[in-house]
C-alpha cells in the first residue's frame, strides 16, 4: 500500500511517557481504506497510538499523516475530518442524548439545525432512538457505549477512530456494536480503525489488522493472507504427566502452541510437517494423544504468533 | 429488523470553522438561562439597580432629595455592592465549568472536535464572563442611561464623560480577573463542590491575612496580599476616586496581572485531552 492509498500513516514514531517509558517504539506503519483492526494485548500502546493520531499526546519523534493532512501541521482540520469513540466513559454532563449529540455536532462546525436533525437520526442508528431525551448521566454502560459512537458520527467523519467499542457491553448489545460498525465500514463508506484486544471483535468486522506488542509492530496486513497456512494448525488433547514438558518438547521440536479457553491446545506445525509428527513427539515423551483434529488458522493464532505467546 | 437498516446518511451540508468557542457559550448560556434558581439570582443581582434607578428619579425630580444626587462615587460604590453577587455567581457557575467535565472525561470529547485548548477555554470563559457582565458592565451602564432619562439632559454625562469607559473597563478587569482565576481552579479537581471552597476560602484566607497584617504593621500598605483589594484600589484609581489603601496602585495591578497569567498557566497545562501519569 502506496502512502497515497492510506488514510493513516505512521513513520518512525516513538512516543515516550516520562523519561524512559516507551509506549510507542520507532513505529512505522500504514492504515488503509475500510475497517482495520489495530489489536495487541493491554499495554501494546494501541491507545496511545491513537491518541498521538489526534494530537493529543505529541511524539518525541518521527511523522503522522491522516487523511493526507499532516498531523503536527493540521491537528484541526483533521479532527474536522474524523471522529473519534474513546475507551472510558466520556460525556458532556448535564445533557439529554438529543442536545448531547447536537452539541457534538455543532462543536464540529454543523449549523445548529443540521446538528440536531443528524443528533435524532444518528441516536435511532445506533439504537437509542426510543432514550434520546433521557440525560445521558442516567445512561447504562451499553448505552454510553452506543452515545459515544453517536457523538463521533453526527458530523459524518470520514475516518473513525473506535477505542475499545464493546468495553462493557452484554453479547446481545456486543452483537449489535459489531453489525453497526461493520456496516459504517462495508456499507457507509466511513473507513475505520478499530482497537481492541478482543480478537472475535477485530476478526468480524475488519479486513485488515496490525498487530502491536510493547509499543512495536508485531505483523499487519489483510486478515485473510495472514491467516493463509504456512503450515497446518491442530487441535490437541493430551493426557500427560507434565504438560509442560511436553510443551517445552513440541517448542523444542520447532512447533508453535498457545492454550485455548478450554482443555484444548492449538498447535502449529510449520512447512509440510503433520500430525504424525505429533504422534511421534507424543509417543516419545509418553503422552497419550486423546484427540486431534485439524483446524484452520484464525486470527488467535496470528496473534499469538505475532506477539509471540508460543 | 437489526437496527442499523434504520439507516445512516452521509452528510452533504456546509461545515463552518472557528466558531465552537461560541457554540460553547451560547450552549452554556441557554443552560442557565433554563434554570429556574439561576433565573432567581440574576433578578436578585438587579434590585441594586432599581433601587439605584429610584435614587437617580428622586434626585431629578425633588430638590429636597438632592443630597441623592449622583457622582462618579455612585457608579463605584454601584461595582462594590454587587461584588457579593459576583462572588455568588463565581462560585455556583464557575466552580462547575470545567471541574464537571473533567469528571466526565468531557475533555476528550471536546479536544477531539475541530477545536482548539484555547477555543475550549475561551468557551467557557466566555460563559461566565457573559454571566457577571450582566448582573455588572449591563446594569451600570443602563443606569448611566437612566440618569440621563431621568434629568432630560446630558449634564451628568458631559461633566463625567469618563464614566462610560470607566465602566467599561473595571466591569473588564473585575469579570477577566475573576473568571480566569475561577476557571483555573476548576480544572483542578474533579469535584465542584471543592473548587467552589477553595475559592472562597482563598478570598477570605487573603482578606484575612490582609486584616492580621494591617493590624500588627497598623499600615494597609500590605493590602496586595488580598486580591479584593487590589480589585478594589484599581477600581477607585479606574473611576477617579481616592484610593483605599496606601498600597501603590502599580504593585496592585500588578498582582492582578500576575493572578491572570497564573490562572492562563494552570489552565494550558490541566486543558488536555490526555492526562498522563509517568
Amino acid at each position: 500500500m502506496t502512502d497515497a492509498d492510506a488514510v493513516v500513516s505512521l513513520e518512525n514514531v516513538t512516543v515516550l511517557y516520562g523519561r524512559s517509558n516507551r509506549a510507542l517504539s520507532e513505529v512505522t506503519t500504514t492504515f488503509g481504506r475500510g475497517a482495520v483492526g489495530l489489536l495487541g494485548p493491554n499495554g501494546a500502546g494501541k491507545s496511545t497510538m491513537i491518541k498521538s493520531l489526534l494530537g493529543f499526546v505529541v511524539p518525541t519523534q518521527g511523522r503522522m499523516r491522516v487523511l493526507g493532512l499532516d498531523v503536527a501541521a493540521s491537528p484541526v482540520e483533521i479532527r474536522a475530518r474524523i471522529g473519534y469513540m474513546p475507551e472510558n466513559d466520556a460525556h458532556i454532563p448535564g445533557l439529554n442524548a438529543v442536545s448531547f449529540v447536537g452539541y457534538c455536532g455543532e462543536l464540529a462546525g454543523l449549523p445548529r439545525a443540521d446538528a440536531i436533525q443528524r443528533a435524532h437520526e444518528v441516536l435511532f442508528y445506533v439504537g437509542l432512538g426510543e432514550a434520546r431525551y433521557r440525560n445521558v448521566d442516567t445512561y447504562s454502560t451499553g448505552m454510553k457505549q452506543r452515545i459515544k459512537l453517536a457523538q463521533a458520527l453526527v458530523h459524518d467523519p470520514d475516518l473513525l477512530f473506535l477505542d475499545e467499542p464493546t468495553n462493557g457491553m452484554d453479547p446481545k448489545g456486543r452483537d449489535e456494536m459489531l453489525d453497526l460498525i461493520r456496516d459504517l465500514a462495508h456499507n457507509k463508506g466511513v473507513s475505520l480503525i478499530l482497537s481492541s484486544h478482543l480478537l472475535p471483535d477485530v476478526e468480524y468486522t475488519c479486513d485488515d489488522v496490525v498487530v502491536m506488542d510493547k509499543g512495536r509492530i508485531a505483523t499487519a496486513g489483510p486478515i485473510d493472507a495472514l491467516k493463509q497456512p504456512r503450515g497446518r494448525v491442530y487441535e490437541l488433547r493430551v493426557k500427560a504427566p507434565d504438560l509442560e514438558t511436553f510443551f517445552d518438547r513440541l517448542r523444542s521440536a520447532g512447533l508453535e502452541c498457545h492454550s485455548t479457553d478450554d482443555d484444548i491446545v492449538r498447535v502449529f506445525v510449520p512447512g509440510d510437517g503433520g500430525a504424525r509428527q505429533l504422534f511421534e513427539l507424543a509417543a516419545a515423551g509418553r503422552v497419550q494423544v486423546r484427540h486431534l483434529r485439524p483446524s484452520v488458522p484464525t486470527l488467535e493464532d496470528v496473534f499469538a504468533h505475532a506477539v509471540g505467546e508460543a | 429488523m437489526p437496527i442499523h437498516d434504520q439507516g445512516y446518511r452521509r452528510y452533504g451540508g456546509q461545515k463552518s470553522r472557528g466558531r465552537a468557542w461560541l457554540v460553547i457559550v451560547m450552549t452554556g448560556v441557554r443552560a442557565m438561562l433554563g434554570n429556574r434558581r439561576w433565573i432567581v439570582l440574576m433578578i436578585a443581582s438587579w434590585i441594586q439597580f432599581v433601587v439605584r434607578a429610584v435614587q437617580f428619579y428622586l434626585a431629578a425630580n425633588f430638590s429636597q432629595a438632592g443630597m441623592l444626587n449622583p457622582t462618579a462615587a455612585t457608579f463605584r460604590d454601584f461595582f462594590d455592592k454587587q461584588d457579593i453577587f459576583v462572588f455568588i455567581m463565581t462560585v455556583t457557575l464557575g466552580s462547575s465549568l470545567i471541574a464537571q467535565d473533567r469528571r466526565a472525561n468531557a475533555l476528550q470529547i471536546y479536544l477531539s472536535k475541530p477545536l482548539t485548548r484555547a477555543e475550549y477555554i475561551f468557551g467557557k470563559l466566555g460563559i461566565l464572563v457573559t454571566f457577571l457582565l450582566l448582573i455588572t458592565w449591563v446594569p451600570a451602564i443602563l443606569l448611566l442611561a437612566v440618569e440621563v432619562v431621568f434629568a432630560g439632559n446630558f449634564a451628568f454625562l458631559r461633566a463625567n464623560a469618563y464614566l462610560f469607559p470607566a465602566i467599561t473597563l473595571f466591569a473588564l478587569v473585575e469579570v477577566v480577573m475573576v473568571s480566569t482565576s475561577m476557571l483555573a481552579l476548576s480544572s483542578l479537581s474533579q469535584n465542584s463542590r471543592f473548587v467552589g471552597i477553595l475559592y472562597t476560602a482563598l478570598i477570605f484566607f487573603t482578606n484575612a491575612l490582609y486584616g492580621v497584617m494591617r493590624a500588627v504593621t497598623g499600615s494597609s500598605m500590605v493590602s496586595w496580599i488580598s486580591f479584593g483589594n487590589n480589585l478594589a484600589q484599581i477600581g477607585d484609581l479606574i473611576f477617579r476616586v481616592p484610593l483605599r489603601y496606601e498600597t501603590p496602585w502599580p504593585i496592585a495591578l500588578l498582582m492582578i496581572v500576575a493572578l491572570v497569567a497564573v490562572s492562563a498557566l494552570v489552565l494550558e497545562r490541566r486543558v488536555r485531552g490526555v492526562e498522563i501519569v509517568a
